[in-house]
């Protein structure tokens, strides 16, 4: 005997509701939205305005900028560590060998554990882009970076941009950073320390999140 | 549930949270206009972010086909749920499969809207809010009050005896620093041990399969990152069809809802990512009424809705009522028109008369919703509806009776005359102060100057009859 199909007549919680969708829109689905992208896409400022702008803009936020010329960079690096008191921090894969303050131990972040990486004081990494106008930089996990909780857990991160990173606009990072997201890496913008201002409104600088922040610009 | 002006009432007599929301909502709408001031493109990026979501709502189905596949393509598993129930019943599976008995959650409105903390407890597991207003709402069993400062009605004191009470701390001042620093300590705890995170979603992005959380204090980060299981619950309007839409959406949402050039933390994930996050990523896709919504040709527009609040703090009812008059989880001129929509006019009936019509919530929507135009259109559904009650209300009654009395010239000097008569024992001192029964709540708010003895018509006919 050949075996009973059984059918289930229940319409999956999918096909209801893409149906109840094509239902509600009756005729005007798909009906095509011109969209009017009549805002600014690029900044036309030189490069050292922009240059300029990101590091008022990053100061806004409470976080420490600092300018680092070619070949001083790791100099630049071990006093930021010397003023945070940070003397272990976790570094990613993929450091440049220039990067390596003198007098910070650097550990290597090869799938440390939530613990592990609170026990640090702080992560050093580099970014993929940055914009001025938002004073934001922007981690894909790319190399130099790390993965993402190497620059959450740790209480201060230590981030180095360099200038041809800098963006002037909004648009112009999320256009460089289209390849990484069709790529599917994770992105994260950060823009100054975490914060919160859910007691009275009043501004605390530092939660969750590193409460401290500093961004270096090397050329 | 009670109608908006009886929840209004309590509210209004709480000078305390009046003056709490009256510092609020002033502090944020002028750091809005600042940073909203220094773009001089602000009008450009509204008439783009409106469009964009359009574009979304009238192809919502492909859309949602397009972020599910390619979710699915980057390791990410999919789940549809039709309403609350099925949405809970997904969630908890999840926990119960994987043996937890805590979650982290960020703080997320749709969670909220179908009360999965409670489903969560009924099966056996703790949802630790970690959003630092969230967190006091929490302790004190309380509800939220404003879309972006939940606990925005209470004053530090009150956060600082609360703390003592529910968290392990010994001593506590009342200073925000170390309040936030007493949540800190708290909450890390958690974190590093956490097993499952749940958090709600910004924005979908349909083409990559990005899923969105702008915050500001990294608890987003952390319960989307440490966990090795991530559950996101995303209302199915969320999405947006590119990643390059992005470019629209980060200037619009921080600047209209914080007031800040960008909130400290936008993070996004596509699927799952080898040695970099959770393990297993699972998006819950929600309806609850959003397809009822959708069918609205005019009310559809509340879809485009992006949780910034910019509208609640620019208006006047809800800067002195707060969010509790509202009764739902999205309160303000959005909740106004969203709340009797997703729940298909079975609640929420008062709330699109919560409001003056002043417009300013039109004004700032960085969306461009006509919050005032949606909240006219409920009025007459709300009306239409009632209409096809059998036993007829007070309201209707008397609309009848006044369509009947300008119905003719005949009818309307009758009504007059017995107005006239009938008036008699309610006049005092030329006002007319209170009225009987159910016209009492005509005059709860004002006062009727009364029919005069002689009115213009019987004038007329005075003067024609002089020689």
């Amino acid at each position: 005997m050949p075996p009973v199909a059984i059918r289930v007549s229940l319409v999956s919680a999918r096909e209801e509701v893409l149906a109840r969708v094509r239902s509600a829109l009756g005729d005007s689905r798909g009906r095509e939205v011109e969209v009017p992208r009549g805002y600014r896409s690029r900044d036309e400022s030189s490069r050292a305005q922009v240059v300029e702008r990101f590091a008022e803009r990053v100061a806004d936020y409470q976080a420490t900028v600092r300018r680092a010329g070619s070949g001083q960079l790791a100099a630049v690096l071990a006093e930021a560590c010397r003023e945070r008191g940070a003397s272990r921090l976790g570094v990613p894969p993929g450091l440049p060998p220039d990067w390596r303050p003198e007098g910070v131990e650097l550990v290597a972040d090869e799938q440390l554990s939530p613990h592990g990486l609170d026990e640090l004081d702080g992560a050093l990494t580099g970014c993929a882009v940055a914009i001025a106008e938002t004073g934001t930089v922007v981690l894909d996990g790319g190399a130099g970076q790390g993965r993402r909780a190497l620059s959450l857990v740790p209480d201060y991160h230590l981030c180095v941009v360099s200038e041809e990173q800098i963006v002037g606009l909004v648009p112009e990072a999320v256009g460089r950073l289209g390849e990484a997201a069709r790529e599917g890496r994770p992105l994260t913008f950060v823009s100054g320390p975490s914060a919160t201002s859910d007691i009275e409104l009043s501004r605390v600088e530092g939660v969750h999140g590193p409460r401290k922040l500093d961004v270096v610009i090397v050329p | 549930m009670k109608g908006f002006p009886e929840a209004a009432r309590e509210s209004l007599q709480d000078s305390q949270l009046r003056r709490n929301l009256a510092h609020a909502t002033r502090t944020i709408r002028e750091k809005r206009a600042g940073v909203v001031g220094e773009l001089p493109d602000w009008e450009q990026l509204r008439d783009a972010g409106e469009a964009i979501k359009d574009r979304v709502l009238l192809g919502l189905d492909g859309y949602l086909e397009q972020l599910e596949e390619a979710v699915v393509r980057a390791g990410g598993q999919v789940h549809w749920a039709r309403d609350a129930d099925e949405a809970n019943g997904i969630v908890c599976g999840l926990a119960r499969d994987h043996g937890v008995d805590e979650v982290v959650k960020v703080k997320s409105i749709a969670t909220d809207e179908i009360k999965l903390n409670e489903a969560l407890a009924t099966a056996g597991v703790r949802a630790v809010e970690t959003d630092l207003a969230e967190l006091i709402i929490q302790l004190d069993h309380d509800e939220p009050s404003h879309i972006l400062v939940p606990a925005i009605h209470k004053n530090r004191a009150e956060i600082r005896e609360l703390f003592l009470r529910e968290l392990d701390v010994d001593d506590l001042s009342d200073d925000p620093g170390a309040l936030t620093d007493a949540a800190r300590r708290h909450l890390r705890r958690k974190f590093l041990d956490a097993r499952m995170g749940i958090s709600g979603a910004n924005f979908g992005i349909a083409d990559t399969g990005a899923v969105c959380v702008v915050e500001s204090e990294g608890n987003g980060r952390m319960c989307t990152t440490l966990p090795e299981v991530l559950v996101t619950v995303m209302g199915i309007e969320k999405l947006l069809p590119s990643w390059r839409d992005l470019e629209v959406f980060l200037q619009l949402l921080p600047r209209s809802s914080t007031g800040e050039r960008m909130n400290p933390y936008t993070s996004f994930w596509t699927g799952v990512r080898e040695g970099d996050g959770p393990r297993e990523f699972h998006l819950v896709l929600l309806d609850n009424g959003r397809t009822a919504t959708l069918a609205d040709e005019t009310g559809r527009q509340a879809l485009r809705c992006i949780r910034c609040s910019a509208c609640l703090n620019s208006c006047p009812v809800y800067s002195r009522t707060g969010g509790h008059a509202y009764q739902s989880v999205y309160p303000g001129p959005i909740g106004a028109i969203l709340t009797p929509q997703l729940k298909e006019l079975r609640e929420g009936r008062s709330l699109p008369w919560a409001s003056s019509l002043c417009g300013a919530c039109y004004e700032v929507c960085p969306v461009k919703i006509d919050i005032p135009r949606v909240l006219v259109h409920l009025r007459g559904k709300v009306v239409d509806d009632e209409r096809d009650k059998p036993v007829p209300d007070p309201e209707r009654l008397a609309m009848g009776a006044l369509a009947k009395a300008f119905s003719t010239r005949r009818n309307y000097e009758r009504a007059q005359r017995l107005g006239r008569a009938g008036q008699f024992p309610f006049v005092r001192r030329g006002r007319i102060e209170r009225l009987p029964g159910p016209l009492a709540g005509w005059t709860a708010m004002r006062d009727l100057r009364p029919l005069p003895k002689q009115t213009f018509r019987d004038w007329w006919r005075e003067r024609e009859r002089v020689p």
